[in-house]
């Protein structure tokens, strides 16, 4: 498994960049992902999305897809695609310290 | 007497039909498979049909062709499973009670889930070809068509058989060379994935021999909405796709009794075990083909690698076993590739398509993830099978885990 500097962190990432250990993930280590994914500060908003699936994951083992948030985290698929560009469930998940979601083929 | 109930009569439930009522002891068992269609469609076949290769004929049988004799079959619409009850409600006002039930409803192309696509342009610039009318009115279209932009946009994923717009675009290229203006057409491959295809190896693979047809790609393409009156595919972050015609590959979604009875996801799938093929927190209820929420392709030959998963484990289940089966994801699809010649890729779960030989006894080796004449024969070969051998739910010559043998890593 590749090990990459996250945060000043040596962190262990899944075949999809992804972090394989969800122990590994805080918020500093969020920041971090979140601006190789080319977001420069996490705002409000970037943040209710990020919670809203780490829980989800914590319930349900995967983390949910773009469909699922449009209708349950209280963010449009709009304004998604505005605070995570081109993937926001990929991207999410990534920067949430989760696995890619499964709908993600 | 035991009952197992069948919902759909499509090519998973038609094949658990075959299998079952060859298989279970008719004085024990009640098998009934419930469908709302006459019809049956060799779905990989909507495919050629635009092209004028295949005609409708070709891709209809009658269901009740490949029911077993005697078998209990009822036409109805399916209200609602109520599987707290263990039973069903059909339209029909009948309610039938199961002790085994086998979900295989399938997946259906749903238009309606982007804004303006199902609008005035609807099967007159814009098509599908996932269902045999968008399939037919593009056949007809593309008769008088001068050319032009020609788009092939995929809404997201997951949907039927991956590979089949990839398949549209390069027989797209052959169809408009062989008529002489393949100059006067610009083909445009849109898709939401980062690129050509899911898995990197065929991406890449694939990428490279639209470049060398001359199509173009663009990627990351999450389509918000049709804009009808500038002909113009727009996405959730504004970018803008022109087109003269647009061919589409809708959301796909489970049937609408899903959502009626409460067990599926966003889009309809039902959750299920990726391994036994069991419906998640049901003991009795198995599920098959389209209609599950498995991260494995949606096509034919998946579901009839399914099947004798599913087979298995239900003979475990009914005699109070654990499933001992497991399904692996295995996948095996031709890709038309134009000009009579065609490409294989076989994977899993796990292992990616590759390229190298594909050994089948008697009549291979194909080779993987290259054009070649003989994986164009193998396609064609595969629509005798599907009506001869694999709705009838016999052995196919391919085994139901995929093989490393011959793939190059």
């Amino acid at each position: 498994m590749a090990t990459v500097e996250l945060a000043g962190k040596s962190l262990e990432v899944d075949a999809d960049g992804n972090l394989a250990n969800r122990a590994d993930w805080d918020k500093e280590v969020a920041q971090a992902i979140a601006k190789e994914e080319g977001i420069e500060e996490l705002n409000e908003r970037h943040w209710l999305v990020i919670d809203f699936m780490r829980n989800v994951f914590e319930e349900k083992g995967d983390a949910p897809s773009i469909r699922k948030l449009t209708k349950e985290s209280g963010v449009d698929t709009k304004e998604l695609y505005a605070l995570f560009p081109k993937g926001p469930a990929k991207k999410a998940a990534r920067i949430a310290g989760l696995p890619k979601p499964k709908g993600c083929i | 007497m035991r009952k197992l109930v069948i919902l759909g009569a499509g090519t998973a439930g038609t094949m658990m039909l075959n299998k079952f009522n060859s298989i279970l002891d008719k004085s024990e068992w009640q098998i009934t498979i419930v469908d709302q269609f006459e019809t049956h469609y060799y779905q990989p076949g909507f495919l050629f049909i635009p092209f004028d290769i295949y005609t409708r004929k070709d891709v209809e049988k009658p269901k009740r062709d490949y029911f077993p004799a005697g078998s209990n079959v009822i036409m109805s619409k399916i209200d609602k499973i109520e599987p707290a009850e263990n039973r069903v409600l059909l339209s029909n006002g009948q309610v039938l009670e199961y002790d085994y039930l086998i979900i295989a409803t399938g997946a259906k192309i749903n238009p309606d889930e982007t804004e303006g696509m199902n609008a005035e342009l609807w099967h007159k610039t814009i098509f599908d070809f996932y269902t045999v009318e968008g399939a037919v009115a593009l056949r007809d279209y593309f008769k008088h068509w001068k050319g032009g932009k020609l788009v092939v946009n995929i809404s997201e994923m997951p949907i039927k058989c991956p590979v089949a717009p990839l398949e549209f675009v390069f027989l797209a290229d052959a169809y408009f060379t062989e008529r002489g203006m393949r100059d006067k057409v610009e083909i445009h491959f849109v898709t939401p994935l980062p690129g050509a295809f899911t898995k990197p190896k065929a991406s890449s693979i694939l990428g490279d021999i639209l470049n060398k047809k001359n199509i173009k790609l663009t990627t990351e393409f999450n389509i918000a909405r049709v804009d009808n009156d500038n002909n113009k595919i727009v996405s959730w972050d504004e970018t803008e796709v022109e087109f003269d015609c647009l061919i589409t590959i809708p959301t796909n979604m489970g049937d609408d009794v899903i959502e009626r009875s409460g067990m599926g996801d966003e889009l309809n799938f039902i959750p299920t075990d990726k391994q036994t093929l069991m419906a998640k927190g049901y003991k009795n209820i198995f599920v098959i083909g389209d209609a599950t929420d498995l991260p494995s392709s949606k096509a034919g030959s998946v579901a009839h690698f399914q099947s004798d998963i599913l087979q298995e484990n239900f003979l475990d289940v009914v005699d109070g076993r654990e499933p001992s089966h497991k399904f692996d994801g295995h996948a095996n699809c031709f890709i038309e590739s134009g000009f009579g010649k065609g490409i294989l890729i076989d994977f899993n779960y796990d292992t990616e398509p590759l390229p190298g030989k594909f050994p089948l006894p008697g009549i291979g080796p194909f080779s993987l993830l290259e054009e070649t004449k003989m994986n164009h024969y193998g396609k064609i070969m595969f629509r005798w099978m599907y009506w001869n051998s694999l709705l009838k739910g016999q052995e196919l010559p391919i085994e139901s885990h995929m093989s490393m043998a011959g793939k190059r890593l």
